[in-house]
């Protein structure tokens, strides 16, 4: 730093030369990167300013409100100045599905520290039930008339059952959070690893149970149409708005919106409550918790049952965006791509969370395909970049691990279990002592 | 109310595991408001005994009463609640939580905002979170933790507000009967010293009863009313503290082979850090 820097610096502003090199070059990237996937350029230019004022001024409570505050407005007014019909809308909009998801993983791997390697399950149930609700699956439904309720033409004339968006929501965070719960309860005398086989487990499972579906019938009616896929599925139909449709996007764009500003709000009341403060301590000790009055079983499925509604919120809204509930859709490796979202953020970390959710979604959506897919071509190379993405997250991953393995945004809590060595887990059986049965 | 002025009472308590026989048939009684240890060379059985008493295990044989209610089995949350509260021989602080956040998680059993309240933040919850939070900082105070301290994260701490933390911890969620393993493990002579006026007056002020498992010789004779000596899991001497010291099994079994030279300086013996006795006995 050179003297003028020093003496130019005041405390809680950055101003360091490291801080403003990154700053530039990142200008340089977000406007080429802009440039690349379609995104307007004024709208990118604004958001490396409010970034750029986050960090040079990252002590100062009211930047920081400021540009909280100027991010959402931005959020909002986005749709605005892209392509209704285009494909930056398209993927912003899943990626704010995917968000949805990232935060109610977060809840429970994050929050209580419970690994869940089959979060895919609850996306899954929740795409199921929108698949079941909001189309013509079951067709003999109101003896093959169809059955509808709230729902406005032309789904109220259609075969099928056809239950407005809103209600259907409500039905598959009931159901994911059942299924949360069961999930829950194998796994509540088991530890850290073994909770991850678990789950794991649960998630192939529900997987194999929409793929082989179509096989398994109840009273003449089949659960799901397996590899085929229900489709097509209802649109969204809100009161007061006009029914959405596949061309226009903005619509789909701000409900997404909306869900995240939902989950969010939820995210920081709960991590600020009882209930929060007994999922952290459940995290860091669970026999101390347990001695503290902290109610192990019910404390535990609470972070299953609400971490699987966000999934069953995101999976319904999918399930009407992509317009199919099928099969491939559910497999082991998406659990690891919301997995991957959430340790690339900052486990714990709400913020850090929408980040590596909003970072990775734009990676796999956008960058992979569409900016560098034809690069292997270009040096002379014969294959299809979209398949290695998995090794490519992977490789990011890695990356993180060894250069900043709390997270782009650390939660306080993790930083230190990180730098100081001090952590969840490694207590949990103190010092060689083995509570046999710490019964719940 | 508790029968007789008895406040916690174990009748023939005994835990197995596998083979080895840790806690033998342990019949004991915690008296209202009184001040209790249980002393025994390391492996003794205490801390398992210690362990049933809380829920974290079950009795193979036996019963455990607290407060007039029969409390085996019951899982530790639960009898925490019942009012037992307790710290632990290593100490387990939520390390990554502040102070102040650690006296709240302590107070969870007290609480009763759920799920929706607290998403919502009803005024009922609004309310409870600031007489918890305020409760809490009483707390810190009472067991002398600075006020500088109260948002630092616990592992911060140095080791003696550690384990007052610990206490406050225990503390806050209004117990009438608090267990404190090895409380002084660690500690220096003034510590100890005003550790042992800090029980008496806890004990004074909030009419609390204290159960403690203590291997400084000093902490036991000056603060105990009665002494229950175990060894090899099985009780074999109780009393005042005039009638252990001067029972020949306890010198015989406790401080004997060490001769009566360290007997005198059993306030010594320490078990040594890290070495956590192993499932068999712990201490």
């Amino acid at each position: 730093m050179t003297k003028t820097a020093a003496a130019l610096r005041r405390p809680g502003v950055k101003t360091d030369t490291r801080t403003l090199v990154a700053l530039a070059a990142g200008l340089v990237v977000t406007l080429w990167m802009a440039d690349q996937i379609e995104m307007d350029l004024f709208m990118a230019f604004v958001l490396w300013v409010l970034v750029a004022v986050r960090t040079i001024f990252h002590e100062n409570k009211a930047a920081l409100t400021g540009t909280l505050v100027a991010l959402a407005v931005w959020a909002i007014v986005l749709p605005f100045f892209q392509d209704s019909g285009g494909g930056f809308l398209e993927d912003a909009t899943q990626a704010l599905a995917l968000t949805v998801m990232a935060l109610g993983l977060n809840i429970i791997v994050g929050f209580a520290g419970l690994l869940d390697l089959g979060y895919v399950a609850f996306y899954a149930l929740g795409a199921l039930t929108a698949g079941w609700f909001m189309s013509g699956f079951f067709s003999s439904a109101g003896g093959g008339e169809g059955f509808s309720l709230l729902v406005g033409e032309p789904a109220s004339n259609l075969p099928g059952v056809h239950f407005n968006f809103l209600l259907v929501i409500i039905v598959a965070v009931v159901v994911t959070t059942i299924a949360g719960m069961l999930i829950g309860l194998p796994t509540l005398r088991l530890r850290g690893d073994y909770i991850a086989i678990v789950t794991l487990a649960f998630g192939e499972i529900v997987g194999r149970l929409v793929i082989n579906g179509d096989q398994i019938v109840f009273f003449g009616q089949k659960i799901t149409n397996g590899r085929q896929g229900i489709t097509p599925v209802d649109k969204i139909d809100l009161p007061f708005l006009e029914p959405f449709t596949g061309l226009e996007l903005r619509p789909w764009y701000w409900v997404a919106l909306a869900l995240v500003a939902v989950v969010l709000f939820v995210n920081y009341r709960l991590r600020d409550s009882r209930l929060g403060r007994a999922w952290i301590a459940l995290r860091e000790d669970e026999v101390a918790a347990a001695s503290m009055g902290v109610p192990l079983v019910k404390t535990k499925l609470l972070a299953y049952g609400t971490g699987a509604a966000f999934g069953g919120i995101a999976g319904v809204f999918l399930g009407s965006y992509l317009n199919t509930v099928n099969a491939d859709q559910f497999q082991f490796s998406f659990s690891i791509f919301i997995l991957a979202m959430v340790i690339l953020g900052g486990l714990g970390s709400i913020e850090g969370v929408v980040l590596g959710a909003v970072v990775l979604s734009f990676i796999n959506f956008n960058l992979i395909p569409d900016v560098f897919n034809d690069y292997p071509s270009k040096v002379g190379l014969d294959f299809d970049l979209t398949e290695l993405s998995f090794g490519i997250f992977g490789f990011l991953l890695v990356i993180m691990m060894v250069l900043r393995p709390e997270g782009l945004i650390p939660e306080r809590r993790r930083k230190l279990e990180l730098t100081e060595g001090i952590g969840a887990g490694d207590t949990a059986l103190g010092g060689g002592e083995t509570i046999e049965e710490v019964r719940a | 109310m508790a029968d007789n002025g008895v406040l916690l009472s174990a009748t023939n308590v005994t835990k197995v595991f596998g083979g080895l026989v840790a806690v033998e048939d342990v019949t004991f009684e915690v008296p209202e408001k009184s001040i209790v240890s249980i002393i025994g060379p390391n492996g003794a059985g205490k801390t398992t005994f210690f362990n049933m008493l809380t829920g974290l295990y079950r009795p193979t044989y036996g019963r455990v009463n607290f407060d007039g209610r029969n409390v085996t089995g019951r899982r530790p949350d639960l009898i925490m609640k019942d009012g037992m509260a307790r710290t632990f021989q290593n100490i387990r602080l939520f390390g990554t939580m502040t102070a102040l956040e650690n006296v709240m998680v302590g107070q969870n059993s007290r609480m009763r905002s759920g799920l929706f309240g607290s998403i919502f933040r009803v005024p009922r919850v609004k309310r409870e979170e600031r007489e918890v939070e305020e409760k809490a900082r009483e707390t810190l105070a009472y067991v002398g933790i600075a006020e500088s301290q109260v948002e630092q994260m616990s592992v911060n701490l140095s080791y003696g507000d550690q384990r007052r933390l610990e206490i406050a911890r225990a503390l806050a969620s209004g117990p009438k009967l608090l267990l404190l393993d090895e409380p002084t493990a660690g500690m220096n002579p003034q510590e100890s010293a005003a550790l042992t006026s800090f029980m008496r007056k806890v004990r004074d002020e909030r009419g609390l009863t204290i159960l403690l498992i203590e291997h400084d010789m000093q902490v036991i004779m000056e603060v105990s009313e009665y002494i229950t000596v175990l060894d090899h899991g099985q009780k074999i001497a109780e009393g005042t503290p005039e009638e252990v010291r001067t029972n020949d099994r306890v010198v015989e079994a406790y401080l004997g082979k060490q001769g009566e030279k360290e007997a005198a300086e059993g306030a010594a013996r320490r078990e040594q850090p890290g070495a956590g006795p192993g499932p068999g006995g712990p201490g």
